[in-house]
């Protein structure tokens, strides 16, 4: 039966980029356990002949003509950014931790 | 400026584009007696219906000014040129804040239009507002919206339905008499059945998705939320068709979806062939919502088309499909709000120059609620390596059986019916810290979703115990939307006649309430 540790909901938030808060880790682990353990009820439904669905649409490599269309100017796309500089997005530092 | 009459809120969009048509009114004083209608009952998140996010008096007015000196002018107009239409936060619109009911999204303004908001503009359709909504779609009840629940007009104590309750509650409470709204596992059609609208979730791929702010791709999907079923074919017809700009645009046609639902009218549904779908009834749905469910079947008998019942076995399995599909997609479609480019950006506290990860990662946490962040954190553990194919793989096998339960029955019958919701309106905060509970109202329309098949849901009735709407869906193949709305537009007619009027001519007046 799936479950989910307090330790490994952490973890994951690691990798989703969530900075969850201790409170939020005791509410979150338990729910989480419960919706696996409801979901995990589809194991073995499906034999391993049957091929998978991703989309409900057979679609493969939809083409365009290449041709140049109008986008968005620099201001408009720098319009809603946190922070703009030199008409580029301002972001916080990138290395140093790690690296 | 003309003399608001509140009738001009209570008629429908077929009405009201006929009334302009014949010069018996102008898009000013309809726009604006909608607006004095939002203005007298939607309130705020304290009291009133919430069914707005943000009200565009100045943008609607201005493009009902343009319309009328359109139709002054003798141009060429659509059909709803004119005739004011509320959207869900959940689509781009310029100009006009879009949060997704989000904090992360607050303020943001999108730099382009969704392709359903650029057609609705196109037409001359003044957008009154954005509508209330869980956040990023997320939710059966409007109560994960980071800026407050929506009401349910019928009863301001209980719930709209999710994640569209805004879109919903405005065309219940007569604030809109057309509004869009988005349908990923019944964001659409529940909302519809909890409070006595009509609402369609179209095929996937029959609207275009640009603009719409993704939860799960393979099952989004646009569609019209409205008081009557022509109003649905109406501004269905007007939002759908073929679009460049998404990739997954079906590349075909839209049926004649107006004539389907002006045909469906006359009530003759002799040759159709209707499913009842065994596994979507009985146990777990409310007394009240079967018996207006079995009266319905009834009906539609009486207008003759042959009733059967149709087994798909799978569908048993749909929801656990679904709440392993949806959140493996969520989850990798919201990492892109980063803090970086647009959005929230929060520092962390008691940092010294903090990492972009770090600003990221305490802005995901300010920026989200709990709802948004137990399924980021479900997607992410379901794709990670090691649990992959356990589940993202079984789900999508799964997924595979219930489309062929869907090609099995369809080739018996012409259109499935359900119940749209398993109860009618529960409770504010009954269900919100339960997520298995609330996932449960979703049972009947994932299985369209997953498919990616069209569904209707539209008022079957009150529930005896509660005196409050139920919901009737109709499924039917893919690209057959036009099934929907025959025979959806026959059942409507035949409801109205026993009632004696809309369902809607019932619910409470509202006036006073937004204090």
């Amino acid at each position: 039966m799936p479950e989910i540790s307090r330790d490994e909901v952490a973890h994951l938030a690691t990798l989703a980029r969530i900075d969850l808060s201790d409170a939020e880790l005791d509410h979150l682990a338990p729910q989480l356990s419960v919706i696996l353990e409801s979901v995990a009820s589809i194991s073995g439904v499906a034999g391993a002949d049957v091929p998978p669905t991703s989309h409900p649409m057979p679609l493969t490599n939809v083409f365009r003509e290449d041709v140049v269309v109008p986008g968005l100017t620099a201001e408009q796309a720098l319009a809603m950014a946190p922070a703009a500089e030199e008409q580029r997005f301002a972001v916080p530092r990138i290395l140093g931790d790690e690296q | 400026m003309s003399d608001p009459t509140p009738d001009l809120t209570r008629t429908t969009a077929a009405d009201l584009a006929a009334a302009l048509a014949a010069g018996e009114t102008t898009s000013v004083a309809l726009t604006q007696a909608h607006l004095d209608r939002i203005a007298a009952v939607d309130g705020s998140v304290d009291a009133g219906v919430h069914a707005f996010l943000h009200v565009d008096t100045e943008g609607a007015l201005a493009a009902a000014v343009a319309s009328d000196e359109r139709r002054a002018a003798g141009a060429p107009l659509h059909a709803l040129d004119g005739v004011p239409v509320a959207v869900k936060d959940v689509l781009a619109t310029t100009g006009l804040p879009t949060t997704c009911g989000s904090k992360i999204l607050e303020g943001w303004i999108p730099p382009y239009d969704a392709t359903v908001v650029r057609r609705l503009k196109d037409a001359g359709l003044p957008i009154l507002g954005k509508t209330n909504m869980d956040e990023f779609a997320m939710g059966s009840s409007t109560e994960h919206s980071a800026y407050g629940p929506t009401r349910n007009p019928w009863d301001l104590e209980r719930i709209p339905g999710g994640s569209g309750g805004g879109s919903a509650a405005a065309v219940a409470a007569f604030e809109a008499p057309l509004a869009l709204g988005t349908d990923t596992g019944g964001s659409i059609r529940q909302p519809g059945a909890v409070t006595g609208t009509v609402g369609v979730k179209p095929t996937y791929g029959g609207v275009s998705r640009y603009g719409l702010v993704a939860m799960a791709n393979s099952l989004d999907q646009v569609g019209p939320v409205t008081r009557t079923v022509l109003d649905a074919a109406l501004l269905h017809e007007l939002i759908g068709g073929h679009d460049p700009l998404d990739s997954t645009s079906v590349d075909q046609p839209v049926p004649g979806l107006v004539e389907a639902a002006r045909q469906g009218a006359t009530g003759d549904l002799s040759g159709l062939r209707v499913g009842v779908i065994t596994e979507l009834q009985g146990e777990g749905y409310q007394a009240g919502v079967l018996a207006r469910f079995h009266e319905s079947l009834e009906l539609l008998t009486a207008a003759g088309a042959e009733v059967v019942e149709v087994s798909c076995p799978s569908f048993v399995h749909a929801l656990a499909t679904y709440y392993l599909v949806m959140p493996c997609e969520a989850s990798s479609n919201l990492a892109k709000f980063d803090a970086m480019r647009y959005g929230l950006r929060v520092l962390p506290e008691g940092v010294d120059a903090p990492s972009a990860e770090q600003v990221m990662r305490a802005t995901r946490d300010a920026g989200f609620g709990d709802e948004v962040k137990r399924r980021i954190i479900l997607g992410t553990y379901a794709l990670s390596s090691g649990y992959y194919d356990a589940y993202y793989g079984t789900a999508q096998r799964v997924r595979t059986l219930i489309s062929r339960d869907f090609e099995a029955a369809f080739g018996r019958v012409d259109v499935l019916v359900s119940p749209t919701a398993p109860t009618t309106a529960f409770k504010l905060g009954e269900k919100l810290d339960d997520p298995l509970a609330m996932y449960l109202n979703d049972l009947a329309t994932i299985p369209a979703n997953l498919a990616g098949v069209p569904g209707i849901s539209l008022p079957s009735g009150l529930a005896d115990e509660d005196g409050l709407p139920a919901g009737f869906q109709v499924l039917a193949p893919a690209m057959a939307d036009d099934r929907l709305y025959r025979v959806g537009a026959a059942l409507e007619a035949a409801l109205h006649d026993r009632w004696g009027g809309p369902l809607l001519d019932k619910v409470p007046a509202l006036e006073g309430v937004a204090r």
